[in-house]
């Protein structure tokens, strides 16, 4: 139903990320319980629902930050953490993980850029370290970065020395500068104060219109009005309704996602 | 002047015992050199399994460090150096002693570098992963520096200890600046002036590493959160 739903919005069907049936325990706790999730090339998928629904645990799953126990994730068609072998599943080796990982850009609610690092530095790390780039190469693409999210003021600055929304600029900055088929955003702006959403939303706004693939837990309700191309529904572990903007966050069909947006009145109408 | 260095002066009992002395301010430095170079090499090693080794590596560091961390200096070192008598390994003094509170600097060492690590929040370790560092490139790159921080002073502590802990090596016939100093005591009754130039040396040793850690520190007070 995902993948006619990414079709239907006029993408070109060619699938970043696939999920089926994904499950998660955190010890008795099932947090996942059988999540199927396509993205096509270029979409922006917004996941929403109250906190405990698994939204962020799905998006670790993603990046094999969170290990899950059933179900197989694929990015760019090949199965991330694990693979079967022999009718068992087994856990791809750990240098494999770290290079899938590479792939798929991943930015935090609280920023967590290396504090021991200039803005500058902490975009170029994983470009010399993982893309095996040279210093100079790595430092034109920082400095490209840093200008499109408005920075390059800041680019010597340690973290402790800007404001969380530069700082969270920095962090999009160190993520998409290394070129993800995917990139992940981890309710990016729920750590900011309300002055300073704007800017973040502003620099997600561009690199969502640029056609950059991503996959957004948020929860802010306009701005997932106007950027995403498909939003995904999630309580308790499951996803319980999708499709775009429009419909879900007008016409809700469940009872569960009209209470869940009814939090939000006011925002949306 | 001249009778600064007539016999019953202190300086003129220096001046007699300055080889020994000399040689004991020698041993005191090497030994405090070499003691600390085994428990940083040894001793990040030992943190690193500490924080990250799988189990059964884990437990034996573990134990290692909590029976070590619980003994005495002292015992160590009579541990160590009748030990590889008993058992016909021969060692010098010197040497015995020198692995003794080695072993005991790396116990230290190994706890403060896993402390130093584990309170680096773990949303740190879960950035470099997404950048797609491995183990190492996240340990080198981004723990580290950060663990350096916050190990340092407490590690700094350790060092200093160590260097006073070198005079223990006297017991078993090491002639530390301590020990040199007692001889010089008993030949000339000067108690109160070798002991007390002894304090003077011991204070400007450990001084000197606390200032040169607290200088690090400076270097690396633009890590901050």
């Amino acid at each position: 139903m995902s993948t006619t739903a990414a079709s239907a919005n006029g993408h070109d069907g060619s699938l970043v990320l696939s999920a089926r049936d994904i499950h998660k325990r955190f010890g008795d706790v099932e947090v996942l319980k059988g999540i199927d999730i396509d993205v096509a090339k270029g979409e922006v998928v917004a996941l929403i629902g109250a906190s405990g629904s698994g939204k962020t645990t799905f998006l670790r799953c993603v990046n094999m930050l969170e290990e899950y126990q059933a179900g197989t994730i694929r990015v760019g068609g090949e199965p991330i953490g694990y693979h079967e072998e022999g009718g068992r599943r087994l856990r791809l080796p750990e240098a494999t993980v770290v290079r899938q990982r590479a792939d798929i850009g991943m930015v935090f609610q609280s920023f967590n850029l290396f504090p021991h690092l200039t803005a500058r530095a902490n975009i170029m790390l994983g470009l010399t370290k993982v893309r095996g780039k040279s210093k100079a190469e790595a430092g034109a693409i920082a400095d490209r970065w840093l200008e499109r999210v408005g920075l390059s003021d800041r680019k010597d600055h340690y973290p402790y020395q800007l404001s969380g929304g530069q700082q969270q600029r920095v962090a999009i900055a160190r993520a998409v500068s290394m070129d993800p088929r995917l990139v992940l955003f981890d309710e990016v702006t729920s750590a900011l104060d309300p002055e300073l959403v704007g800017e973040v939303l502003t620099v997600m706004q561009d690199l969502a219109k640029s056609g950059m693939t991503m996959l957004v837990v948020s929860h802010e309700m306009l701005f997932v009005s106007s950027i995403a191309t498909r939003v995904v529904f999630m309580d308790g572990g499951r996803i319980a309704e999708q499709g775009p903007p429009s419909e879900i966050l007008k016409n809700p069909k469940s009872e569960r996602l009209r209470s869940f947006l009814g939090r939000f009145h006011g925002v949306l109408r | 002047m001249m009778t600064l260095f007539q016999p019953g002066h202190f300086f003129y009992e220096v001046w007699i015992a300055r080889g020994v002395l000399l040689s004991g301010l020698a041993i005191t430095v090497a030994s405090a050199a070499s003691i600390i170079a085994i428990g940083l090499s040894v001793g990040i090693l030992g943190g690193l399994c500490l924080t990250y080794a799988a189990r059964p590596i884990r437990w034996v560091m573990r134990a290692y460090v909590d029976v070590v961390r619980g003994t005495p200096v002292l015992v160590l070192i009579f541990f160590v150096f009748y030990g590889t008598a008993i058992i016909g390994i021969d060692v010098s003094p010197f040497v015995a002693g020198v692995l003794a509170i080695g072993g005991f600097c790396v116990a230290h060492t190994a706890e403060t570098v896993r402390g130093a690590l584990e309170s680096i929040p773990q949303a740190q370790s879960d950035a470099a992963k997404a950048i797609g560092l491995g183990f190492w490139g996240r340990l080198v790159h981004a723990l580290g520096p950060q663990a350096v921080r916050r190990a340092l002073p407490p590690w700094i502590n350790t060092a200093v200890e160590m260097v006073k802990g070198t005079t223990l090596l006297s017991l078993i016939g090491v002639v530390d600046l301590l020990l040199a100093a007692q001889q010089a005591v008993s030949r000339s009754f000067m108690a109160m002036e070798f002991y007390g130039a002894c304090l003077v040396v011991y204070v400007v040793i450990c001084l000197g590493i606390s200032q040169l850690g607290a200088l690090v520190e400076r270097r690396l007070a633009y890590i901050r959160y």
